[in-house]
């Protein structure tokens, strides 16, 4: 070999070196988290982690997904905590001995959005009229369709609603993707579809408060979403940072945590309501 | 479509601004591509000299497997290592799941086939006098595999160059197992699913045009390395 293929070499060498060194993350207690899409989504675990973070000394760390596959990486032992959105769901993963100290914290609520037009009509009816005018009308509708805290309240409308289950029909479009993405689907399409309304007012000020789709149907009794934390079973997954959880769950249902919670806004609105007390 | 020209625009302004959670995905993304190359270098050269340079009873066989692997689909690869790294799979004692090194070991297997593949036929197209002239000077075995890796240089240049760019854009394993956590896991491209996912389409635009960026400044640097060995 000649002597200059060994300078770009050791040159590289260094470069990794530099590069691996630099990965490795000072020794802060870690707690591993999975949340849903919206808590994300709407910058709630942005502002709430670095205080937490300097009341309890603990780093939390968060991987954002649908609550299928949050509840799945507590299943399967990967994270400490879950703060999800679908208390059947959750109900089941705590008696399946999957999870502990279920705490419900906050809620906001969902809303039925569709284009200013509002071609079935759904404006100011309940969600169980609503969706049998869309139903009847064919007009699209779009669904997350990925087993997600919002796709399981959306499907439990339906099932409310009566009638048969969409799932092929044309109108019926599954996206297999997050909230907002699944709005633009709606929007680029002249659709409807259900979303939480914090991740709609997220939408609204992106589009600078002027957004193509609009509230249609709020304030139904059957449109609240409930979020809660879980610590993930200590029993069944011993490596679980069972204490760190709990530190987090207590926090984010006491005093300080719901304080906050409440004064979080976007817009100047209120994204998410406490109720740990309730 | 104005958020095409958007992205542009704000691709620089990140560039210029040393935004700091660009940085940290940038970071993320060299890391576990640069690991995974390495390790994908250092197991495939070998495999790949191996069976460019061996005739044996199955080598067609054994090239169409290796060809196929061309076209492994990342969630698989992410799948699959996620089910060794959860930490009830057989490899979950390493606490892998959710950091750089675990992202990197699913890389490394999506580019260790390019790896083998690309050399593989980098050797073959080689002069065969080559090997009887080294064999006749006296060359033991791993003098052959240095000097014939050596003379297929640029072969095995363009086979790291396409591995590179396969790890660097992927995003199904980063996602699965890096599991896009900000400031530790989030890498270029699932900062631009997120983003794309978020509605925020200029973001993600300018977060793709930075990776390109980011991928020039890779190729540059490496025909500079070309043009020393020439």
């Amino acid at each position: 070999m000649t002597p200059l293929f060994r300078k770009p070499v050791i040159f590289a060498f260094c470069a990794c070196l530099i590069l691996f060194s630099s990965g490795i993350a000072g020794a802060q207690q870690t707690l591993m988290m999975a949340t849903t899409t919206s808590t994300d989504d709407t910058g709630l675990l942005d502002y709430l982690m670095p205080l937490f973070t300097k009341d309890s000394g603990i780093d939390l760390k968060w991987t954002a997904t649908g609550t299928g596959k949050a509840l799945k990486l507590g299943e399967n032992c990967d994270v400490d905590v879950l703060l999800v959105h679908a208390p059947p769901a959750e109900k089941k993963f705590v008696e399946d001995g999957f999870g502990i100290n279920r705490r419900q914290v906050m809620y906001n609520d969902f809303v039925l959005i569709g284009p200013a037009g509002d071609p079935a009509a759904i404006k100011g009816k309940t969600v169980k009229e609503a969706l049998a005018a869309i139903r009847a009308k064919q007009s699209v509708f779009t669904s997350r369709g990925d087993k997600s805290g919002t796709h399981q309240q959306e499907l439990a409308l339906w099932k409310a609603a009566g009638g048969p289950m969409p799932e092929k029909e044309p109108w019926y479009v599954q996206t297999g993707q997050g909230m907002l993405a699944t709005i633009n689907v709606a929007a680029e399409r002249n659709g409807y579809t259900m979303t939480d309304r914090g991740t709609f007012i997220k939408y609204e000020a992106d589009h600078k408060g002027n957004p193509p789709l609009k509230i249609l149907v709020e304030g139904d009794q059957v449109l609240l979403n409930q979020y809660s934390v879980i610590t993930v079973n200590p029993a069944r997954c011993p490596k679980v940072k069972a204490d760190l959880a709990e530190t987090f769950s207590k926090w984010m249902a006491g005093e300080r945590g719901q304080q906050l919670i409440a004064g979080f806004k976007l817009l100047d609105k209120q994204l998410f309501t406490p109720n740990a007390n309730e | 479509m104005e958020f095409l020209l958007d992205g542009f625009v704000q691709a620089i302004i990140l560039l210029v601004h040393l935004d700091p959670e660009t940085y940290s995905a940038i970071r993320a993304t060299l890391w576990s591509s640069s690991a995974a190359m390495a390790v994908s270098l250092v197991l495939g050269l070998p495999a790949g000299f191996w069976l460019g340079y061996h005739n044996f009873y199955g080598k067609h066989a054994l090239r169409t497997v290796v060809d196929t692997l061309l076209s492994l689909p990342t969630v698989l690869v992410g799948l699959i290592v996620y089910a060794f790294i959860s930490r009830q799979g057989p490899l979950g004692e390493m606490g892998l799941l959710f950091t750089l090194p675990g992202i990197a070991v699913g890389q490394a297997i999506l580019a260790w086939p390019v790896v083998v593949a690309l050399t593989a036929t980098a050797v073959e197209s080689m002069d065969r006098q080559l090997s009887i002239t080294l064999r006749s000077l006296g060359a033991d075995r791993r003098q052959l595999l240095l000097s014939t890796l050596w003379e297929a240089r640029f072969g095995i240049l363009a086979a790291g160059v396409t591995a590179y760019g396969r790890v660097m854009t992927e995003v199904g394993i980063s996602m699965m197992v890096g599991g896009n956590i900000k400031w530790a896991t989030r890498t270029m491209t699932t900062a631009i699913a997120l983003e794309t996912n978020k509605g925020m389409f200029a973001t993600g635009v300018a977060l793709g045009l930075v990776l390109l960026a980011i991928a020039f400044a890779v190729n540059v640097s490496l025909s500079f390395l070309r043009r020393q060995v020439r």
